[in-house]
């Protein structure tokens, strides 16, 4: 470009500012560089166009993770949420997870006031066309640096990284039945020039698609003809740092409400008018959270789906129809909704529509979410193909710890599968195969017994606290705690109760049955009955622990005792793969006895660890083995030719 | 899911170390930080003392081996006596803590004196294991590295592809859908946890207790049915296939030194199956010989002719004898179909052109032109595939003077030291494998009903189904990918 290009220098460039570019930016920010973050239009910083929860089952799980690592999701939907709930209470502390209704504009305001207030930090409304970047004499297979991006308007931002997080706004297009809009979410400007910039410099995009249901005009529904829900009576703060005191606010109902064999065979009849089924759209949608269409096509035997009523927020009237998605026109939209009970005079404000984008295939990427390509491009949030606010503001987060990292010469964090969901998530974006927008589940995380939503601060504190964004004194508060947990546990296994007449006398009133022969408190505590406050009434020292934080993990490790322990030990195996690292500059040809396939797989991934390899489809134990020793050839002789030097 | 990389040493492994032999000493060895836990567990005196912990690393003693669960019971413990040697990390050829139990030969005692090293603590060793340990320990040098890395990935081909055929139809079904049933529940699970105000779980465990108890009797099932079904043969199964009077008889004749069959000039002298077991070198063959393949509709040699193709299917190894002095006949044609299928199937062929001695009138030509030319049969198993010819090694012989017998011999023990082909007696600890992956997948449904019986929540009844799902994968070689994701979105409907 020539000299009338206005340039202005920073240190990092963040590419837009949803989820995953509001947690980036802000990392960046706080370790102390100067940080940009451009956005098609300030109004929509932290915008939810899609749903308006936070958390869920795992998804709950990741922002308790982000707290605990010192991002920003947690303490927001804090201030800004407006009903919650304790999922799967009744079932193992390893499944239980957070989920809370936003009020999606003071979600999206307040998100925007923190990022005003951050020092260091610019908000930049503009559309970044091109990426700038030079060439390099790297390792491997990276060839160029980034150095900038330009704006549309011309104007070069020179800097050191950037995190690109255009989420679902790359060449977006909508879909209402055969009205096409090119827009990106909510009728927002979509961003159109980068994905050939990102071509020019080798990062190849695909097309995903997502989509969302109408919202209506909450005067014109019945509630009385659905099921009122309430969120819990004593609301748990997601965040570590919230004063469990200010969350017990008044919450707003949600309604619970059914669709029927009308709706569905009003969706059948016009099926050849979606989109989908048309053949139009070309994106890949998720399997899960699946249109109302997805659900009566591939459920055909169900003969009704839940639809959940939600508002969007205390300051407008404008309800949320979760479970019925759809890329119908309007008239179908219109007939099908008031099949539903309770919809039957409903108006529609926004209609539900299917939106297609651009994004990446993170097999692309390191684990550290920089681009194996270009140095000092990072990728975070919907544009790596995941779906989901909580699963791109983890990405954001991780993207701007290690773009900090970076700059400072240090390591990247990379956060392991046996340590943290937020690991089992990059780890599969970047390591397996996905073909569609990937959502965090449970059922993902091999080791959920010990990635629990009640201990991300033991597990991740220390990260946040090395990198810069914990504070000492709240790592120190985690020491405490961390002391405090095993000492209790001491005590309830050393201190022994017998069959003394009062202690009979006391487990009969609880329920619980009585003792045959002296036992230690944490015997008796992990008898399914029992718990840390029951045990006072037989614990000699009545039970000092009072701090609920520290009894509930005393009461999880004891209770659970045996499965953790097996699941440690899994986890010892797996950590013995993950340490042994693979060199960026192995030749994989130079590996004779690996399979093709294998070969291929790996040099396209090129994974971090063998660990990493071992997960990749494609990759067969044996190929491993052939891997590990020719690791150790390779290391036996370079020690070798060490010596004869 | 379940990582069982048998690279890392930090496993104890069990594996009988003694090459194919007839001779009278087999030797179990037991290596891994938990070798000498194993062997204190099966090693006694004569007065049932424990005598293992009195043992010096580095000696050998005398001992019975024993099963301790049955010390004290009406059955008799006592296995077999024993020479058992005691060797310490790093003095041992894996490197690392090594008992080697020394015991009279005999597959059955061997397998005997294995599983009870299994039953106490021991994995089974992946094939080529110790090696790979000792390499690893640094015990092998660099120049034997490559061959190692070739090693491992020709046994798991083989592993893989025996795993499968070994299993008689119906037990792989069984295990399939023992599978199936497996992920569907854990399947729910996982999605009632998802989408918990979608799928309830009310009631659901005392359904799945059930399900379990099933689950668990049809595995015992199995394991008694692949008990009672081992065949204790040894040796590579070889099958000399052939047109009447190609020479069958002659070779069998010459491998085994004696008048076996009985040899004559008329077509269709041997009416019935004959077996020998053989040895050339360190290869032991459990040879075959069959009537010879040809339409007939006479009825005694119409049973040998079906006999031959059966045994042709069981085959590891297929002899084709082919009468150079006479031309390709239709029944050649025939048994080139049939060859077709087994070489697609992945048995081992090596082709004898028979009677150099004679005029020639087919060559290696001809048999590259009837692979070509040979339409497939009707309904061949894996037609689509390719056939690669490399499979069937073309060698010309004359039975009767003896050239290229030689040639012919050596190939059979270069294929053998390959893993080419692959003797039986492996095949049978692959069985025993898959019995020993069987009984954990029964023990982790136990281990369910455990979890259900003392009031756990769902999430946890998860974990061990998903533990014997994994087992039961590994029997039937296949790895779990990502099946439960699939099976989740598949069959619930998740919403929020």
């Amino acid at each position: 470009m020539t000299e009338k290009n206005y340039h202005i220098k920073t240190d990092v460039c963040v590419i837009g500012a949803g989820h995953a570019g509001c947690e980036a930016a802000l990392a960046c920010a706080r370790l102390g560089f100067q940080t940009v973050i451009f956005t098609m239009n300030v109004d929509s910083i932290a915008m939810m166009p899609c749903n308006p929860h936070i958390g869920g089952s795992s998804k709950g799980h990741l922002v308790r993770e982000i707290d605990a690592l010192g991002g920003e999701m947690a303490k927001n939907i804090d201030k800004t949420f407006i009903q919650s709930k304790m999922l799967n209470k009744s079932k193992g502390p390893a499944v239980h997870s957070l989920r809370t209704q936003a009020d999606k504009a003071e979600y999206s305001k307040s998100m925007r006031q923190v990022l005003q207030n951050q020092e260091n930090l610019t908000i930049r409304m503009g559309e970044v066309v091109d990426i700038c970047t030079e060439e390099v004499s790297g390792e491997g297979e990276t060839q160029r640096k980034v150095t900038g991006v330009r704006l549309f308007n011309g104007t070069i931002y020179e800097c050191r990284a950037v995190v690109i997080a255009t989420g679902t706004y790359l060449n977006a297009r909508c879909l209402v039945g055969e009205a096409i809009t090119e827009t990106g979410p909510s009728g927002m400007q979509r961003s159109t020039y980068l994905k050939d910039a990102l071509e020019r410099i080798g990062i190849h995009t695909r097309r995903f698609k997502t989509g969302t249901p109408a919202r209506m005009d909450g005067r014109s529904l019945d509630y009385s003809k659905m099921q009122i829900q309430r969120g819990d009576e004593k609301v748990t703060p997601f965040s570590y740092s919230t004063d469990p005191a200010t969350v017990q606010i008044d919450q707003v109902p949600c309604y619970l409400t059914y669709t029927n064999e009308h709706t569905h065979e009003i969706i059948r009849e016009n099926l050849d008018r979606s989109p989908i089924y048309a053949g139009i759209i070309e994106g890949t949608g998720p399997r899960y959270c699946p249109s109302i269409e997805d659900k009566v096509v591939k459920f055909s035997e169900k003969n009704r789906h839940q639809v959940f009523v939600e508002p969007e927020g205390r300051g407008t009237n404008e309800m949320y129809i979760d479970g019925m998605s759809s890329s119908m026109p309007d008239d179908v939209q219109q007939r099908m909704y008031r099949t539903v009970p309770g919809l039957e005079h409903c108006v529609i404000v926004r209609n539900a529509y299917a939106i297609e984008y651009d994004c990446i295939n993170a097999n692309s990427l390191k684990l550290s979410l920089e681009t194996r390509k270009v140095s000092g491009l990072f990728c975070a949030g919907q544009f790596c193909g995941s779906s989901g606010y909580e699963e791109a503001a983890c990405q954001g987060l991780m993207a701007g710890i290690n773009v900090a990292q970076k700059l400072r010469g240090r390591d990247p964090l990379i956060l392991k599968r046996s340590e943290s969901y937020i690991g089992v998530l990059i780890d599969d974006l970047v390591s397996k195969d996905n073909r569609e927008p990937y959502r965090m589940m449970t059922s993902r995380a091999e080791y959920r017994l010990l990635l629990r939503q009640d201990n991300a601060d033991l597990r991740l504190r220390k990260y946040g606290y090395e990198v810069g964004l914990i504070t000492r004194e709240q790592y120190d508060h985690v020491l405490y705690k961390e002391k405090a947990i095993q000492e209790e546990i001491a005590r309830l296994k050393s201190i022994r109760v017998g069959a003394a007449a009062e202690n009979q006398a006391y487990l009969r009133s609880i329920g619980s049955s009585e003792l045959k022969t002296a036992v230690s408190l944490a015997e008796l505590l992990s008898r399914p009955e029992m718990n840390y406050e029951k045990m006072k009434g037989i614990d000699p020292e009545h039970c000092p622990v009072t701090d609920p934080e520290i009894s509930e993990q005393v009461e999880i490790n004891i209770k659970y005792e045996g499965y953790i322990a097996r699941q440690k030990k899994q986890v010892e195996q797996f950590n013995r793969l993950e340490s042994k690292k693979i060199p960026e500059d192995i030749d994989y040809d130079d590996v004779l006895s690996l399979r093709l396939e294998a070969r291929q797989k790996l040099k396209e991934l090129r994974p971090s660890s063998i660990g990493q390899a071992s997960r990749m489809s494609g990759v067969t134990p044996a190929d491993v083995a052939v891997l590990l020793i020719y690791l150790d050839k390779q290391r036996a002789q370079a020690k070798e030719a060490e010596k004869q030097k | 899911m379940a990582l069982t990389y048998d690279t890392l040493q930090n496993d104890t492994i069990a594996a009988i170390a003694t090459g194919i032999t007839e001779s009278g000493i087999g030797i179990i060895r037991i290596s891994g930080p938990d070798a000498f836990a194993v062997g204190d567990r099966l090693c006694r005196g004569r007065d049932g003392s424990h005598v293992f912990s009195s043992w010096k690393p580095g000696t050998i003693h005398f001992c019975l081996i024993t099963d301790p669960d049955k010390e004290g019971g009406k059955e008799p413990c006592v296995i077999d006596e024993a020479m058992v040697s005691v060797m310490r990390a790093p003095h041992s050829y894996t490197t690392e803590d090594t008992v080697e139990i020394n015991i009279h030969g005999g597959v059955y005692l061997m397998n005997r004196v294995l599983e009870l090293a299994l039953h106490n603590g021991c994995r089974m060793a992946e094939p080529g294991e110790f090696t790979k340990r000792a390499f690893l320990g640094g015990r092998i040098d660099l120049s034997r590295a490559e061959a190692v890395m070739d090693l491992i990935q020709s046994d798991n081909e083989f592993s893989r592809r025996t795993a499968v055929e070994q299993l008689e139809g119906s037990v792989s079904t069984e295990v399939k859908k023992l599978r199936e049933e497996i992920l569907y529940e854990i399947a729910f699970i996982e999605s009632a946890l998802d989408d918990p105000e979608n799928y309830s779980m009310e009631g659901y465990p005392e359904k799945l207790r059930k399900k379990c108890a099933d689950l668990i009797d049809r595995l015992d099932h199995l394991l008694q049915f692949s008990e009672s079904g081992r065949v204790l043969k040894e040796g590579i199964r070889t099958v000399i296939v052939g047109k009447p009077n190609a020479g069958k008889s002659s070779l069998m004749n010459f491998l085994a030194g004696s008048d076996r069959a009985i040899v004559t000039d008329v077509a269709g002298t041997t009416r019935d199956t004959l077996e020998e077991k053989i040895r050339l070198g360190d290869v032991i063959l459990d040879v075959t010989d069959t009537a010879g393949i040809r339409k007939t509709d006479d009825v005694v040699e119409k049973i040998g002719v079906e006999r031959a193709q059966k045994a042709a299917k069981q085959a590891d190894l297929i002899l084709y004898l082919v009468d150079t002095s006479t031309g390709i006949s239709e029944e050649d044609r025939y048994i080139f179909r049939l060859l077709r299928e087994r070489i697609s199937a992945g048995t081992r062929c090596i082709i004898l052109l028979n009677k150099t001695d004679l005029p020639s009138r087919t060559d290696r030509n001809d048999i590259a032109e009837m692979f070509r030319f040979i339409a497939p049969s009707p309904k061949p198993e894996g037609s689509t595939r390719v056939v690669n010819y490399k499979r069937a090694e073309v060698i010309p012989v004359s039975i009767r003077t003896g050239e290229g017998m030689e040639d012919f011999k050596a190939k059979i023990q270069q294929m053998f030291r390959t893993g080419e082909i692959a003797s039986k007696n492996e095949v049978f600890l692959s069985g025993l494998r898959q019995r020993t992956e069987a009984r954990s997948a029964r023990d982790s449904l136990k281990l369910v009903v455990n979890s259900i019986d003392s009031g756990m929540s769902e999430d946890f009844f998860s974990i061990d189904l998903m533990n014997a799902y994994t087992a039961l994968g590994r029997i039937i070689g296949e790895a779990v990918e990502d099946d439960l994701v699939e099976e989740i979105f598949s069959k619930f409907c998740l919403g929020k």
